[in-house]
């Protein structure tokens, strides 16, 4: 694959290696989706890499990134009653930024049809929970497919565009972060573009009602509810769950990756359980569900995080007399991180020891400790800069820190230390409102980053003018969405489809009425520092714009500059008195400790920016 | 065949995501049924990253189960040590190159570094057989994931790969200046 972007056009059947995220888009090309909408957040970047891969004339829809999940989400919508086939597509918690316009698509006519993709996290790999967002589908009606591997992606998208439009609903396609990035060989159908493209906007009041109100609500409700049987009967029909039949008394329901798990656990095993792998979890399949428990003994629900089928199928039983016994979840451990071979081995051998054999244990005693490696802000990151800064200008031990989403968030480790509670995106400020309410003796400092500034912070900021809330917030502005791969936002004076009028944060604070904006390069510590003082004694809300760009995007962007010549800092020896302040204070991981004391620079990871020099007491950091 | 199952280790920033997709790749031209799953997010930012390999019909999931990887790669000596006391099965094969970044609790003096005998003590243990590649003329650090590769390759790590899968899956991924450099040095090396 020389050219993804060529590959994802390709007319002819082919098959190619390609990872979750990027069969999606295949299957959005070849089921002739015309609006695409997401707001970055992992595991879904990659979806739009390979959207942009395409190059913008080529590509066969509209894609943007939007200013938050939520305002992706009606875009996409508003997209679909002109007719379009849209998707929208963000992480798992960006669901919950979604919601109050998503719980309501359901109740509408989404004539071009509308695929919401999930970007799920079991095992809390890059999110700040592990929430099970499959309850948001029971919460408004919407059904769920989950595919388990790359190529269930592919052609579970292509179910779900064409379920959607058929029912004029909006469906879920639940992926998971090791769905999203597991890589195989996919094989594609063929594609032809459209002769024609009819683009008419075909939005008609007549198609809805449109306006969910009072009495208007309930025949939405019945029609929504409705729907959910239809859908079971189309994914029944169209074959989509899969009975592995072992001619066992025993069985087990599962689905997504779950499925992959449990199949390699039970390779070699003789007497193998037979497997239910359920496509769409949500609407529960009663009647395919009801067989599979009336001609087993003994049923388990293998079900990753919430038990949200197990009780549906126990309710089923239940309402059918059927007198399968079913085994559900154990203790605690069974709703806690990702369903790996690991996992399901160690749950399937508590369930069934005479089927499966237990993990090989591995005594802690017998292992070599090895220094734990956490995340870390880059070699030069000007948020480093900004937390060793700020930190020097906190009354000692008085003050209370607030971090935000961001690579930013990273400064809560040691030894900086600096934002000590974290919620959401956007949270900070009124975090720190609150912290600052019956408060006259720990001044608060929250930190926000620039995407996030727009994304959900400034209705914090509001209500801090509005209330009078008395806080300095910092503004972390490194020009783009770092966390996530360098995405635009709507400060960056370009969008994903090329340049735009930027929108100036400072003058988007000074139009709300932030009357003291303080703002500076955080490589210019001292001056950050001050500035830091000057706000904390003002006793009223506060802004001190911290900016530096973000130094991996520039760095990288050197690198690709020809005469391009590496730069590096080192260590005087002669005068490198052994304080310490650039490993242990400022802590840039280009810093090496020797045993005995003596620090040096690793050029590996060096960028020679340089903003270390002023930390050293005795001037020893020299280019 | 019974499956064959690579871990991949290093450090954000290391190349770890292709020298993962030229050995997927190189798999898939040697004919092997291949998966695999990187680890991102969080991750990127100077933390640990992860790649697996799985090989083999039976295979279904990308994910290898704790103890039973064939072969770790690492990228970064305390890396390759975690990976092969985690994942690697007892005899297994473990290839590293020794590079040393150290992690926060070095840095900060609370932790040892590691060592190469805490390394080889370990592996020898266990029965691993270790192959350490430390090549200091390389011109661009960025490239030791291909000095790795290349002893991958040399030492015939990966059952049924031959030199022209390596070189079929680095042309589908790389051009220009960057494919010249990488496959020459991974012709070069060893």
């Amino acid at each position: 694959m020389k050219n993804m972007g060529e590959m994802l056009l390709t007319r002819t059947e082919f098959s190619e290696i390609v990872m979750g995220n990027t069969a999606l888009v295949r299957g959005m090309v070849e089921a002739g989706t015309k609006v695409v909408t997401s707001y970055p957040g992992s595991p879904t970047p990659e979806i739009a890499t390979a959207i942009q891969s395409i190059p913008q004339a080529e590509r066969p829809f509209y894609f943007e990134f939007s200013t938050n999940e939520k305002v992706a989400a009606e875009v996409a919508f508003g997209a679909s009653l002109n007719g379009h086939l849209a998707t929208v597509f963000f992480k798992s918690v960006g669901l919950n930024v979604a919601a109050d316009s998503f719980v309501q698509f359901s109740l509408l006519h989404c004539i071009g049809g509308l695929v919401i993709v999930l970007g799920d996290d079991p095992g809390a790999n890059s999110s700040q929970n592990e929430q099970d967002n499959r309850h948001y589908a029971q919460m408004s009606y919407t059904p769920i497919l989950e595919p388990a591997n790359p190529t269930e992606v592919y052609t579970y998208y292509r179910e779900a565009a064409a379920l959607s439009q058929a029912m004029a609903k909006p469906i879920i396609l639940r992926m998971t972060t090791h769905v999203c990035h597991a890589k195989e060989r996919v094989a594609f159908a063929g594609w032809t573009p459209p002769e024609r493209v009819d683009n008419t906007p075909r939005f008609d009041p007549a198609n809805g009602p449109y306006i969910p109100l009072v009495a208007k609500v309930f025949p939405m409700k019945r029609e929504a509810l409705e729907g959910l049987k239809r859908v079971e009967q189309w994914v029944d029909e169209r074959s989509l769950h899969r009975l592995i039949d072992n001619r066992s008394e025993r069985g087990l329901i599962t689905s997504g990756m779950v499925y992959l798990s449990v199949e390699d656990v039970l390779t070699g095993v003789a007497a193998k359980p037979d497997i239910l792998k359920l496509a769409m979890p949500y609407p529960m399949p009663a009647r395919a569900i009801a067989d599979f428990l009336a001609t087993h003994r003994e049923v388990k629900i293998l079900e990753e995080l919430d038990d949200t089928l197990e009780k549906e199928i126990k309710a089923l039983a239940f309402d059918r007399g059927l007198t399968t016994t079913i085994l559900g979840k154990g203790d605690l451990e069974d709703w806690v991180g990702e369903y790996t071979p690991d996992k399901v081995r160690d749950i399937l051998h508590r369930t069934w020891p005479d089927v499966v054999s237990p993990r090989i244990a591995v005594a802690p005693e017998t292992l070599v400790p090895v220094s734990m490696r956490p995340a870390q802000m880059c070699p030069g990151c000007g948020h480093r800069s900004a937390f060793h800064a700020i930190k020097q200008a906190l009354p000692e031990g008085g003050t209370i820190t607030v971090a935000d989403i961001g690579c930013h968030t990273l400064g809560f480790q040691e030894p900086y230390r600096m934002g000590e509670v974290l919620l959401c995106m956007g949270a900070s400020t009124g975090v720190g409102s609150g912290l600052t309410l019956l408060n006259d003796s720990r001044p608060v400092v929250a930190f926000l980053g620039d995407s996030t500034f727009f994304h959900a912070g400034i209705p914090g900021i509001v209500n801090a003018l509005f209330n009078q809330h008395n806080l300095t917030l910092v503004l972390m502005e490194n020009g783009t969405t770092a966390m996530t791969g360098h995405q635009d936002h709507a400060a960056s004076g370009r969008n994903v489809n090329g340049p735009v009028e930027a929108i100036p944060i400072r003058r988007v604070l000074e139009g709300l009425g932030v009357q003291h904006i303080f703002e500076t390069d955080t490589y210019r510590q001292k001056e950050l520092a001050e500035l830091m003082r000057q706000a904390l004694a003002l006793k009223t809300f506060s802004v001190v714009i911290a900016r530096h760009p973000c130094m991996l995007l520039f760095t990288r962007n050197q690198r690709k500059k020809s005469g391009y010549k590496a730069r590096f800092v080192q260590i005087d020896q002669e005068k490198c008195a052994r304080i310490h302040a650039c490993v242990s204070d400022f802590a840039c991981p280009s810093f090496s400790r020797a045993a005995d004391g003596s620090v040096t620079v690793n050029r590996e990871l060096c960028i020679g920016d340089g903003s270390c020099m002023q930390t050293c007491p005795t001037g020893a950091i020299i280019r | 065949m019974q499956p064959f199952n690579i871990y991949l280790c290093g450090v954000g920033g290391q190349g770890i995501g292709l020298l993962c997709e030229i050995l997927l790749r190189a798999a898939d031209y040697a004919g092997h049924a291949a998966k695999a799953v990187d680890t991102h997010g969080l991750a990127q930012r100077g933390g640990i990253v992860i790649s697996h390999i799985r090989l083999g019909e039976t295979v279904h999931t990308p994910l290898i189960p704790e103890r039973a990887a064939d072969l770790v790669v690492g990228l970064e000596r305390h890396e390759a040590l975690r990976g092969a006391q985690v994942m690697l099965r007892d005899g297994g094969t473990l290839v590293y190159y020794d590079t040393v970044l150290q992690p926060l609790g070095v840095r900060l003096g609370t932790d040892a570094e590691t060592s190469i005998a805490d390394l080889e003590g370990a592996c020898g243990r266990r029965n691993i057989t270790v192959h350490r590649v430390m090549q200091p003329d390389l011109v661009d650090p960025r490239m030791q994931n291909i000095a790795v590769l290349a002893c991958i390759h040399r030492q015939g790590l990966v059952p049924g790969l031959a030199t022209d899968h390596f070189l079929r899956a680095m042309d589908d991924l790389l051009a220009g200046p960057m494919l010249t450099a990488n496959a020459q040095l991974f012709q070069e090396a060893g």
